[in-house]
């Protein structure tokens, strides 16, 4: 990343891309979620941290309403993507999640071939008009994903034949081939190794000059290396949202200095 | 804490050497070794009596598959035909040359035996007319030298597989104790041999008194328009209606009621399928009794079920997280489920059309109720079409029909008839194993 695009994204940051107001989520009678108010900015990347079951992920799943194959979750609040409500009864969600992407846990790339495993999101969204624009999409979205040059030789090689970092990062060029506004990162990392860890989180890092990235994630760590907002989740309240710098080194409320420091969760 | 302070190394249960092992462990092992033993006995019996099974089809039903023919070299020419038709009894004309071929070829033999026009007929059937058709349906042959193989009547066939024997033969208008003399005769004489019994699977039912050229030909027809029928509306059906139910319905009392019923109506006898389609499909609907496809239609009922019972469950195998990632990059959910999970679920949903598909062939009792009995299956349909309405049988109908005739000869024929229904089948599951390869991945 070289001087110029960080003084952009300095100029960017103020943007607000997704904006979450007195958001509720309930699972049958569970309320699972409990008047959460976030605001995602455009080129940052967004840390949710807490505890397990704090609805950290379901809270993520509703900005792409994927809690809408969840029959009995409800989902009340108003989230605006550049101004419109997502939840609007007009919007179609699968649009919606053209525009925001999803990376999820377990990588879970389709049986399919490499290319088919990236082409398939702007296939079925058009965003090619011939082979050749589809090749390019293809190869653009997996030097972004920063696996082009593992799997260049063996774009026809099944996806689900490569290691679990791997598989990650050609789930994440998958996420990115149909030019997402927003992405978001379902604990991307918990099921791989510190080396694919690593590789993940530089990509994170380089995909936040494009895009606004949520991140949920367990590890505080990683939270704090590629984040630069951070939401702390507590039994389905949002408990603190700032500076990731500030909620590390200077939490304001003690259930956030609690948990950083150990002692809950 | 207590717990822990109890175990020291004196008092502790771990005491004993890890070569011995202690009274439990052993316990516990012979345990293991029992079962192990139940599922070996389970696995050898159920062997056993599959091998029973089929060394007793095998040997009662091989002697289906060969039959008894007379072999004449006979030559007519165009003065004797002229001749023969000008008699009176044009067949006894026909019959007298015949006889006179066979005498002279015993005498080249050097076999001499008496025997009369009657014998012939016992042994033979109306031997003058078949020879008389032949001729005055293929002209061009009157002058060249024929083989006529001639079918041995079942009782003459019987004497060959050792169904009738010399001793307990009582003397009656089908068969003579003299008669075997002169099979005998012919045998040493080479023109009554054992052949391939090719009409009994090309051709169709006889009447009662001739199991010998009753065939399942026409019936193994009937059963593959009944399957087609099965298979182009249970398959496109029940995949719909599973994929409806499992990926796209809401979870409600409606739903759960479906559910229920789908599986209760697995569990119905087939014989009220039967019934519900002579009520609704021949008697309201007015659609032509005895046809294949009315036959299909009431084994798509029964199949159905099936088919959605295996369809939802491999579907539901399919791991969530393959929906999530289609879903995830913007497909809709029927994209999702027809680009991924489909494909993934294709194996599981073809094991259960062809379990669905191997019930319905073997269906028995339905088919009787619709009229598809085994004497309904007289000859070939004349077409594609007509081979879906005219009227026909299927093979388990037949071979229930060969089984409860009372002639001994069509006793065999049942039974040949299962090994044909049985080779049907397998062939019907090579094609879904070849299938199931191509559509297996990994994931």
């Amino acid at each position: 990343m070289n001087d110029m695009s960080r003084v952009e994204r300095d100029v960017d940051t103020k943007d607000i891309k997704l904006e979450c107001r007195d958001c509720q989520v309930y699972y049958g009678d569970t309320h699972a979620i409990k008047d959460v108010n976030v605001d995602i900015e455009d080129k940052t990347v967004t840390a949710f941290i807490g505890p397990s079951g704090c609805g950290k992920s379901t809270f993520l799943r509703c900005l792409n309403r994927m809690n809408d194959t969840i029959d009995v979750a409800r989902v009340h609040g108003s989230f605006k993507l550049d101004g419109e409500d997502i939840y609007d009864k007009r919007v179609d969600p699968v649009q919606l999640r053209a525009k925001v992407g999803m990376v999820f846990q377990k990588p879970n790339p389709f049986p399919k071939s490499i290319y088919d495993n990236v082409a398939y999101g702007p296939r079925i969204h058009g965003l090619a008009k011939n082979k050749a624009e589809l090749d390019e999409i293809v190869e653009k979205s997996l030097r972004r994903g920063a696996i082009w040059d593992e799997v260049k030789d063996r774009l026809d090689a099944p996806g689900t034949g490569l290691s679990g970092g791997q598989q990650q990062r050609l789930c994440i060029a998958r996420a990115v081939a149909t030019e997402p506004e927003v992405l978001l990162m379902d604990e991307p990392c918990s099921a791989l190794d510190p080396i694919a860890t690593a590789q993940v989180e530089e990509l994170i890092d380089d995909l936040r000059s494009r895009y606004s990235v949520v991140i949920v994630t367990h590890s505080m760590q990683q939270a704090a290396r590629v984040s630069q907002k951070t939401a702390f989740f507590h039994l389905g309240n949002l408990v603190e949202f700032g500076e990731t710098g500030q909620i590390f080194t200077n939490p304001e409320d003690p259930r956030t200095e609690s948990y950083i420091t150990g002692r809950i969760g | 804490m207590t717990d822990a302070s109890m175990q020291s190394p004196e008092t502790g249960r771990h005491t004993v050497s890890l070569t011995e092992g202690d009274a439990r462990t052993r316990k516990r092992a012979a345990a293991e070794k029992r079962f192990r033993a139940y599922g070996i006995i389970a696995i050898a019996t159920g062997l056993f009596f599959l091998v029973v099974l089929f060394a007793s089809i095998l040997s009662q039903g091989i002697p289906a598959f060969t039959r008894t023919v007379v072999s004449v070299e006979f030559t007519l020419t165009e003065p004797q035909q002229e001749e023969a038709e000008s008699t009176l009894f044009k067949t006894k004309a026909y019959s007298d040359l015949f006889i006179a071929e066979l005498n002279k070829e015993l005498a080249e033999s050097g076999i001499n035996v008496d025997f009369d026009e009657a014998a012939i007929e016992r042994l033979l059937g109306k031997i003058g007319g078949t020879i008389r058709t032949f001729y005055s349906e293929n002209p061009d042959k009157l002058g060249e030298p024929i083989q006529f193989d001639l079918a041995a009547s079942s009782r003459v066939d019987g004497y060959f597989k050792g169904r009738v024997s010399r001793d307990t033969l009582q003397d009656s208008r089908f068969l003579q104790k003299s008669d075997l003399d002169l099979v005998d005769a012919l045998k040493e004489a080479g023109i009554i041999k054992q052949a391939f019994n090719w009409p009994f699977i090309t051709g169709a039912d006889s009447g009662v008194d001739n199991p010998g050229g009753a065939g399942i030909g026409a019936s193994v027809i009937g059963s593959f328009f009944m399957m087609l029928v099965v298979l182009a509306l249970s398959l496109p059906i029940g995949v719909a209606a599973s994929i409806y139910l499992e990926e796209f319905a809401p979870q409600n009392r409606f739903t759960d009621l479906i559910e229920v019923n789908i599986s209760n109506l697995a569990a119905v006898p087939s014989i009220v399928f039967g019934i519900l389609g002579l009520a609704v499909f021949i008697q309201f609907m007015h659609l032509p009794q005895s046809a294949p496809l009315v036959g299909g239609l009431v084994l798509t009922l029964m199949t159905l079920p099936t088919i959605i019972i295996s369809t939802r469950a491999s579907l539901k195998a399919v791991p969530p997280s393959i929906r999530d990632a289609a879903l995830g990059v913007g497909a809709s959910k029927m994209q999702a489920v027809f680009h991924h999970v489909l494909p993934l679920a294709a194996p599981g949903i073809l094991t259960g059309t062809i379990i669905g598909l191997a019930q319905a062939l073997g269906e028995t009792a339905p088919l009787l109720l619709i009229g598809m009995v085994g004497f309904v299956a007289r000859g070939y349909p004349d077409g594609f079409l007509a081979g879906f309405t005219e009227p026909n049988s299927a093979m388990p109908a037949q071979i229930y029909t060969w089984a409860a005739r009372a002639d001994v000869g069509f006793y065999e024929k049942a039974w040949g008839g299962i090994i044909i229904l049985l080779i049907f089948l397998l062939t019907m599951n090579i094609i879904a194993i070849i299938l199931r390869r191509r559509f297996e991945r990994r994931w």
